[in-house]
């Protein structure tokens, strides 16, 4: 009996809520810590279409997605979308970034291998994603393969509505300067990528 | 007392990549040395630490925990975990094991909510208490299949949260836990990725936690394996026994009825 008392007391503020919203509740379930703020939950038009139908959306619905997404690109100004791939390979190595124990000080990673394939002398890569093994040499290493590659970097669901593959360039998970490193990894005929 | 164990085999998962030529030989490097590890699992110290915790007189009531309902009547602990999370009666509420720890301590114990809720998780200079009730409770439900109930209108309502979760993507990375666990056959890197949305890989993963992780030495629970992949999905921090965490637990419990309960377990 005083348990059950006691137990009311403390139970009253959630009493309340009579038909809780799943929304609601989720964003009462967590707190802000360090840079990861409960606002991460707040949904773009995108993430919300994407979570409502997740696995089979609708060609009408991808179509809005991906031409909504190919407006966000921004290409370098000075024109060239290719860096270094040395450091490249190190931005695709490193899952560092974004996350309440990563210090916002230091540049995030890409951690393209935690879902994809890279070079051959990287066996521990993940399978979320298609293998980019030869991604360059497999469509030749033109201009617009390069611009292709940057965009995709930038924000995949440009062209691939619900990708779960992170908008690098768009969600400013990655630096400009940093996006050309990745994209040169892909592109670049000496990269390990296409060897 | 079995940590010699540990020191043998931490050198053998570092050199592992190097045994890796394709992906099945990976895949049977990592079976052999999951088999290796299970024959002696430190999740025992936590066990023994957690039953003694169960039994002792604590709190501003100086009273043990031996009357605390889990679920199948006062002081019953054997398959308790097996059909949590459920719907209390006394608190009106979906509690998940330590919700339900965090209940008792309270209602029985005397303890406030504050300090019940305290230290969580473990780590190098923080010894958890939940964590080793947790293990101590969860052992008792070791062969048993999972039976968790969608009688309740609160454990359907928590049922429906838990789904919503599961598939909400947010964040700068877009990451939803349908992102690596709602797909067959995935990895991260070498890591298996088991589809919880499907009962025989849901029933698999669900009935190996909680588990002693040999990277962290720690006995880790079910809300820190919900707290973790939230940090890695780049979301803010899930808080401890929230409504959100119990609805997300019994969404992956319900998917995993029918399995037979096997933890806490020891993994890499």
């Amino acid at each position: 009996m005083k348990m059950t008392i006691l137990a009311a007391a403390w139970m009253v503020p959630l009493a309340v809520l009579a038909t809780p919203n799943a929304e609601e509740v989720m964003k009462a379930s967590f707190k802000d810590r360090g840079q990861a703020k409960v606002d991460r939950l707040n949904q773009d038009e995108t993430q919300a279409a994407c979570s409502k139908y997740f696995a089979a959306v609708p060609k009408d619905v991808a179509k809005k997605i991906e031409a909504a997404n190919l407006k966000t690109i921004k290409y370098p100004a000075d024109g060239k979308v290719m860096g270094d791939w040395k450091e490249g390979e190190r931005i695709a190595q490193s899952g560092v970034g974004k996350q309440f124990s990563d210090n916002p000080a230091n540049p995030a990673g890409g951690n393209c291998y935690a879902c994809h394939q890279l070079s051959k002398a990287e066996i521990s890569f993940g399978t979320i994603g298609p293998s980019l093994y030869n991604f360059g040499k497999l469509r030749g290493f033109t201009e617009a393969m390069q611009k292709y590659a940057y965009g995709k970097v930038y924000n995949a669901q440009a062209y691939s509505a619900c990708s779960n593959m992170p908008r690098f360039g768009h969600n400013q998970i990655l630096t400009e300067q940093q996006m050309k490193h990745v994209t040169a990894l892909l592109m670049d005929p000496d990269s390990p990528v296409n060897k | 007392m079995k940590r010699w164990l540990i020191a043998l085999f931490l050198p053998l998962m570092a050199a592992m990549p190097a045994f890796a030529q394709d992906g099945d030989a990976t895949v049977k490097e990592i079976e052999k040395y999951r088999q290796a590890l299970a024959d002696g699992n430190p999740a025992e110290l936590w066990e023994a630490r957690g039953e003694d915790l169960w039994k002792k007189k604590r709190g501003p009531k100086n009273a043990s925990l031996e009357q605390c309902d889990l679920g199948m009547g006062a002081g019953k602990v054997k398959g308790a975990y097996a059909a949590l999370p459920r719907y209390f009666e006394d608190t009106d509420k979906v509690e998940d094991l330590e919700s339900r720890l965090v209940t008792c301590m309270v209602m029985l114990q005397g303890f406030s909510y504050d300090q019940a809720r305290k230290n969580p998780f473990g780590g190098p200079d923080v010894k958890s208490d939940m964590e080793a009730l947790v293990a101590y409770v969860t052992s008792a439900s070791r062969g048993i299949k999972m039976n968790v109930a969608l009688k309740h209108p609160k454990e359907k309502e928590a049922f429906e949260i838990g789904k919503k979760m599961f598939f909400h993507r947010g964040g700068p990375h877009d990451f939803a836990c349908a992102t690596c666990h709602a797909s067959d056959k995935q990895r991260i890197r070498l890591q298996d990725l088991p589809n919880l949305t499907k009962q025989e890989p849901a029933q698999r993963a669900y009935t190996s936690w909680p588990a002693y992780r040999v990277s962290q030495g720690e006995l880790r629970s079910f809300q820190w394996r919900l707290f973790d992949c939230f940090r890695q999905q780049r979301f803010p921090e899930l808080v401890f026994t929230s409504q959100g965490s119990v609805a997300l637990t019994l969404y992956l419990a319900k998917n995993a009825n029918g399995g037979v309960f096997n933890a806490p377990s020891i993994k890499r």
